[in-house]
């Protein structure tokens, strides 16, 4: 019988930790800033079609960094609990909280029970008439509740100092996208072109569905 | 892998219900699809749904009223709700299960639009309404029928379209009018007659609303404006714009112009 070499848990939960992280850090990263309608994602994209912000229900929203066809995976989960649910008791009754917490339950099992852990980073982010929620979950299910501004992926320390420096509570939706331009351009190397972001949020003075995505015109348009 | 909360939410890989949520009602929840129910049941029922396209789109009108044998039992029944932003429903039948098909279509189509990242052809919504109305056969042979009106507007080659459905989810695409309801047959007639090709807007919730009338003056489940509660019947106008539901106000105009017409008459 094959002897299997002794690793300590911790050993084992570090490798993990260290896949995962390198996995994310490849990837560009998304900034969400809050803005006085809403909720404004941002991201380095170079596809129009393979979104990393997306719609998951009439007040929520997801946005992810990481491999793709992981957080895929977990964005179709996340739109089929969240219409399951709101089909079963009310609209109302779904809530970006729980939502956050079984993916954060979903990235914590899957870190600590299965040979590979997700390589993603998320952000559940939900609008009230007030207030925004914003949910940052880790690759090992660790949840966080943010306030006012994040971003996840690999220049995400820098990013969060950029925004920072510039976030302001209230702020309007086109001064929050040329923050978010302005922070994404000076975190990579070189700065971006306005074709290649997706900006997508979510707006609570819209209709029951609250998420739109802008157009690259719109985009361009809001950047002036 | 053993995913938390999430367990069975996964989506496979070319899963063939994919982005459907009717089949993941029926993984997930089949309890809330349970067809079996033993005998016939009293129901509420009766309506009449009227539908026609005119230049710019497609009018969608119901009465309000509800039945259960001679008694009304509600008027102010909603019967055409909203699918998507391009798309109407107008449901006929028991009244329970109607709406419940109605809503789980809804979902469906916004369940379908959020997974894929756009929404379904016209063609593609009227089949799964028609597969839906299919799966309800077992209730529709023990007396809960349910036949939608479905219309709606494809903006990817700007044309309206109606689509009209049989108990066993038999699709029928229509071009002009379409009608279902126990008073769809009176409202028929007078569509017939009043019909023009590329009406403009105005006319023809005009003679939507004439339709309607005529129905409710035979049918007596069918309700027809409620004046002294200020009931009216709900009209819907899908065009270039999508889905908008006109004011209790505007159609109160309209439906005193019919009247005063007839009265002339």
């Amino acid at each position: 019988m094959a002897m299997m070499p002794y690793v300590s848990p911790e050993q084992v939960m570090k490798d993990r930790a260290d896949y995962a992280r390198k996995g994310i850090s490849r990837g560009r990263s998304v900034v969400a800033v809050e803005y006085d309608n809403g909720v404004l994602f941002v991201a380095e994209n170079p596809s129009a079609t393979l979104h990393k912000v997306s719609e998951i229900y009439d007040r929520i929203a997801f946005a992810a960094v990481g491999k793709y066809n992981e957080f895929e995976q977990l964005r179709v989960a996340g739109i089929r609990l969240a219409d399951v649910k709101g089909y079963q008791y009310a609209r109302d009754d779904v809530t970006g909280r729980t939502l956050a917490n079984a993916y954060a339950n979903a990235l914590g099992s899957a870190f600590t029970e299965s040979t590979k852990p997700f390589e993603v980073e998320l952000l559940v982010a939900e609008v009230a008439a007030e207030a925004v929620e914003l949910y940052h979950i880790l690759y090992d299910g660790s949840i966080t509740d943010e306030e006012g501004f994040v971003a996840i992926g690999g220049s995400a320390e820098a990013l969060n100092t950029r925004v920072g420096e510039g976030f302001s509570q209230g702020m309007g939706r086109d001064a929050a996208l040329r923050l978010a331009r302005e922070s994404l351009g000076a975190a990579g190397d070189a700065p971006i072109e306005g074709g290649r972001l997706e900006v997508a949020g979510l707006d609570r003075t819209r209709g029951r569905r609250k998420f739109f995505r802008l157009s690259d015109d719109d985009v361009a348009t809001a950047l002036g | 892998m053993r995913l938390g909360d999430l367990q069975g939410a996964l989506p496979e890989p070319f899963d063939l219900t994919g982005p459907s949520f009717s089949a993941l009602l029926q993984r997930t929840a089949p309890d809330a699809l349970e067809a079996a129910l033993a005998g016939r049941v009293d129901h509420v029922e009766g309506t009449t749904i009227v539908a026609l396209t005119y230049g710019a789109g497609v009018i969608i009108a119901g009465d309000r009223r509800a039945t259960a044998g001679n008694i009304i039992s509600k008027r102010d029944m909603r019967k055409v709700f909203e699918a998507d932003g391009w798309s109407a429903v107008g449901i006929s039948g028991a009244a329970g299960p109607a709406m419940e098909m109605a809503k789980i279509f809804a979902t469906e189509l916004e369940h379908y639009e959020k997974v894929e990242g756009g929404p379904l052809s016209l063609e593609g919504k009227a089949n799964k309404l028609a597969q839906m109305v299919r799966a309800n056969l077992p209730m529709a042979m023990q007396g809960l029928v349910v036949v939608p009106l479905f219309a709606g507007y494809d903006p990817r080659e700007d044309v309206a379209r109606i689509y009209e459905f049989d108990a066993a989810g038999g699709r029928y695409e229509e071009r002009r009018f379409a009608t279902t309801g126990s008073g769809g047959r009176d409202a028929r007639g007078s569509l017939k007659a009043r019909y023009r090709d590329a009406l403009d807007r105005d006319a023809a919730v005009d003679v939507a609303l004439e339709a309607l009338w005529d129905a409710a003056d035979e049918d007596s489940a069918t309700g027809g404006p409620d004046l002294v509660r200020g009931i009216f019947p709900l009209v819907v106008v899908i065009d270039s714009q999508g889905y908008r539901e006109l004011d209790d106000s505007e159609v109160s105009e309209r439906v005193q112009s019919v009247i005063s017409d007839r009265q002339q008459a």
